[in-house]
This record gives C-alpha cells, structure tokens and sequence, in this order.
C-alpha cells in the first residue's frame, strides 16, 4: 500500500506510545481475487476490461466449437473465460465456466524457476509479477508453472502474465476485471476477508442448492494461491478446463533450482580447492621437451 | 595543503576498469526493488458520461489525457465504469467495457452522412445541411400527413407520418424538450428505448 512508506513508527518528546499504532488491521496473506464460478455468466467483460487497461488490441477471435474466445492464453491475452460442457451426475447437460488467468501463487513455480535476477518478483502484497526489462526470454517460467499461464511473446522474447493490475492495486484501486464484472461474481480484499466469504458461500451451495460438494479452491500445493475460486464440485475441479487437483510445482524445477544448484555450487567450490591443493602439493606441471617429430 | 585530485592516464585506466569487472561481476548499482508499472488513469481528466449502446445506460468514467492546459489537444486513453452510478456501479458488460474502442477508432463516424433515395453510398454532409433537410422533410411530411379531425369529426391534431425514438443517453430534461417539440407537432409515436 503507498501510505504504508509514510507510517509513524515513532515521535520525538511524545508521552506514550504512537498514537494509533497496531490499530492499523494486519493485511495478512496480502490481497485476493474471488471467483465464484457458480455465478459466473460468461459475458467476458472480465477480458475486454482486461484488454482494454493493458492497452492490447482486440483479437480475432477463433473458433473452436465452443463460446470460448479462444483455445488459450496469449501473451497479449491474459484472462480467458474456459467453456467446459459438462455432465452432472443427474444427466442434465451444463457449462462450466472458469474465468483462467495468474492464480499469483504464495510459493511461485514461475519465479523459482526464473534464472533472471529480478525478471519475476513476488510485492508484499501476494502480487506476483514479471519485470520484462529483466527477462532473458528463457521460458523456465513456462516450465514452473503448474497452471500453464506465461505466454512467451515470439517478437520480443518476453513471457507475459496477468499482472493483477499491480498498478491499479498498488494505489487503491481493484484489478479491472473485478470492476467490470457485471454479476457480481469477481471479489477483490484481503485474503482473510476473501476465505471467509468464499467458506460462506461455499456453505450456503452446500446447503441451500444440490451442489452438495461445493467447495474453495486454494491449492496447498503451492501454499496457496492469491487468486481462489468457488467450484460446484471441489472434488472435481479438472472438469473446469483443466484446473489441477493438486498442483505442485514440477519436480524437476525444485530440485534443479533447490538441492541440485545447492550440490553443484559445492562441486565447482570444492573444485577449486582441489586445484589449488594440487597446485601445492604437486607444483605447477613441467611442460616435457618437445621431441622432434619426423614427418615423412 | 591542497588535496591534489588530478589523476594520470593509468590510474583512471585502472580505475574504470576495476569499476567495469566489479559490476560484471555482480556489484549491481541499480536500485534493489522492483517498481510497480505507473498508473496510466493517474493524471487524466475525469468525465462522466453514460454508455450509449443498450437501454440500461451504465454509467462510464471517460479518462483524457491532458490537464486541459491551452495547447493541449485531449484524447481519451481509458474508459471504465463509474461506481457512483446507481445502475452498475461501476461494472460493465463486455460491449461497455471495450467503449474506448468506440471513441478511439478510425471507422467513428464524424459528419452526418445521408444516403439519397437509389443512391448506393453514403455521402458527408454538412451539420448546416443536415439541419435544413431535416427541418424540410418535417415541414412537408407533417403537412402531408396532419390529421385535423377524426372521423367523427373531433378535433385531434395529430401527426400520423412521424414518429420518434429516443436513445438511451437521453436525459431526463432532453426527453422534456423532446415531449414538448414533439407533441407540438402533434407527433402521436413517441417511444424511447428505455422502454423496447
């Protein structure tokens, strides 16, 4: 938050504490953006609004026998609203809709994987974002992902990603999805308000609708994520385009930027030390007299 | 004393390149902390307007560029919805939402265009023109068309052969003049589309 720089922590010649300190609510886990699939309508002001305050064209859309816009992100189309035909357990026939972007994970694949300093930064606030001027267009971050977000811009080797609109967010505003949608079904607060309203209205589908395994969807996997969703069906959350039941970050990702990093940096510093013990003990190598070589 | 500052070839040599193989070598002089992407609504003019497509009129904050200093030619960088409105609150649908597209758009409209009977095309029109033909084309169909009497013989002194229909940017005081010129006319089809 941008008053937090200018915060009194302490007043010269004041008799007692700070006036107001601690008042000021813990924001917890950062902020947190709400969806409730099971209000959604699919009217993809989500993207527009998105398109239009990240100053990217309209596309042609393509289609592809369903409502979707298109088959998948792009890198200048960060939010798409997934149509999934789906049965239910009745036989009556349903969409179900999911509104895909960054799902701003509290431990981010993208970022572990990324070996650019400071291409991906993680603010106070949850936000996660890509700084492109940063970016060496590797696409380890692409590989990190376990949503499948970071779409790599062939033209100037950068990966983009939904931003959370951190500059919307990082004065006071809420991202511009959140604003646009028409039905209400996009929140946007603190996680703690976010977990609270989205347990409520988990509850009252359990109990008031026939979606008896209502759930939240907040992965544990990657410690939970900034962005959480309200499923008809947590059980099931593949049958909404995809969304992993458990994702985790990919195992080779962790152990080549945890263990295996940590083991090589070891080998190349031991390494070295070998070659100057040896250089001790053995002495620089005498180069042997050159014997003439008669070639016939 | 004074300190002597001046150095040699060599050692500014020596200098630079010392500088040089400590930033290659990680001694990064940036700023540590990323910055967050500037807010491009910071500095823009606030209008508020009402979306003109449906009837449900949303209202829309247009954000123009410029402060509207002298010299300054405005351009509108961002539209999005007004919160203060008691009809969306600042939601929009999808259509609403891409407005700046509307505004900003090389296909936008500029002049009245008119379109002769048989003709195939279009043609620019000045407003002045606009105006004229239109006020001829009302003078002669209400002559054309007036109905002093029904039937019946009562008076009714209505206006059979125009009807108006109003958009939904319309305001409350521009649908008053619209009744009163209207109904003076004797005009009968008065509809708006907040109610189709």
């Amino acid at each position: 938050m941008p008053t937090a720089a200018l915060e009194i922590k302490a007043i010269s010649a004041h008799p007692g504490p700070v006036p107001g300190k601690g008042a000021k609510r813990n924001e917890g886990d950062g902020v947190c953006k709400l969806i409730d699939v099971t209000t959604c309508i699919g009217c993809k002001a989500c993207e527009v609004a998105c398109l239009e305050w990240n100053g990217y064209p309209f596309h042609e859309t393509k289609f592809d026998n369903t409502y979707q816009t298109m088959p998948d992100l792009q890198w200048n189309y960060y939010n798409l609203i997934r149509f999934n035909e789906h049965e239910f357990a009745d036989g009556s026939f349903g969409l179900l809709m999911r509104k895909d972007q960054c799902m701003h994970c509290a431990d981010p694949g993208c970022l572990r994987a990324c070996p650019a300093d400071g291409a991906i930064v993680q603010y106070s606030n949850g936000i996660v974002d890509f700084q492109q001027e940063y970016c060496i267009g590797c696409q380890y971050c692409v590989s990190g992902c376990p949503f499948n977000i970071p779409k790599f811009n062939s033209m100037t080797k950068k990966v983009h990603k939904c931003t959370l609109c951190s500059d919307r967010v990082a004065v006071g505003l809420e991202p511009a999805c959140i604003k646009s949608c028409p039905t209400g079904c996009l929140h946007f607060g603190t996680k703690d308000d976010m977990k609270a309203l989205a347990e409520t209205r988990a509850a009252q589908l359990r109990e008031q609708t026939a979606h008896t395994n209502a759930g939240v969807y907040d992965p544990p996997g990657v410690g939970g994520t900034q962005v959480m969703y309200v499923l008809h069906d947590i059980r099931n959350p593949e049958a909404y385009g995809g969304l992993p039941a458990n994702p985790t970050i990919p195992l080779m990702v962790r152990l080549w930027k945890g263990p295996v990093k940590w083991l090589g940096g070891l080998a190349i510093s031991l390494g070295l030390v070998g070659v100057v013990a040896h250089f001790l003990r053995f002495g620089p190598k005498e180069a042997h007299p050159i014997e003439e070589v008669h070639r016939p | 004393m004074p300190a002597d500052f001046s150095t040699d070839r060599r050692t500014f040599l020596k200098l630079g390149t010392g500088a040089a193989l400590a930033s290659v070598l990680g001694f990064d002089l940036r700023p540590a902390y990323a910055q967050a992407r500037e807010l491009k609504i910071a500095r823009t003019t606030e209008t508020r307007s009402t979306c003109p497509y449906c009837s449900v009129s949303c209202g829309v904050i247009i954000h123009t560029l410029g402060d509207k200093a002298k010299n300054v030619t405005p351009q509108v960088v961002h539209v999005e919805g007004d919160p203060d409105h008691p009809i969306n609150r600042g939601t929009l649908c999808p259509k609403g939402a891409s407005l700046e597209q509307d505004i900003v758009n090389s296909r936008r409209l500029l002049k009245p265009q008119v379109r002769r009977p048989g003709s195939d095309h279009w043609e620019n029109i000045s407003w002045d023109q606009a105006i004229d033909e239109i006020a001829r084309k009302v003078k002669k169909t209400r002559d054309d068309t007036f109905v002093a009497t029904d039937p019946q013989g009562r008076t009714v002194n209505r206006c059979e052969g125009i009807a108006w229909s109003g958009g939904c940017t319309d305001t409350n005081e521009f649908n008053y003049l619209v009744v009163k010129s209207m109904r003076s006319l004797g005009v009968c089809y008065l509809e708006t589309q907040a109610r189709v």
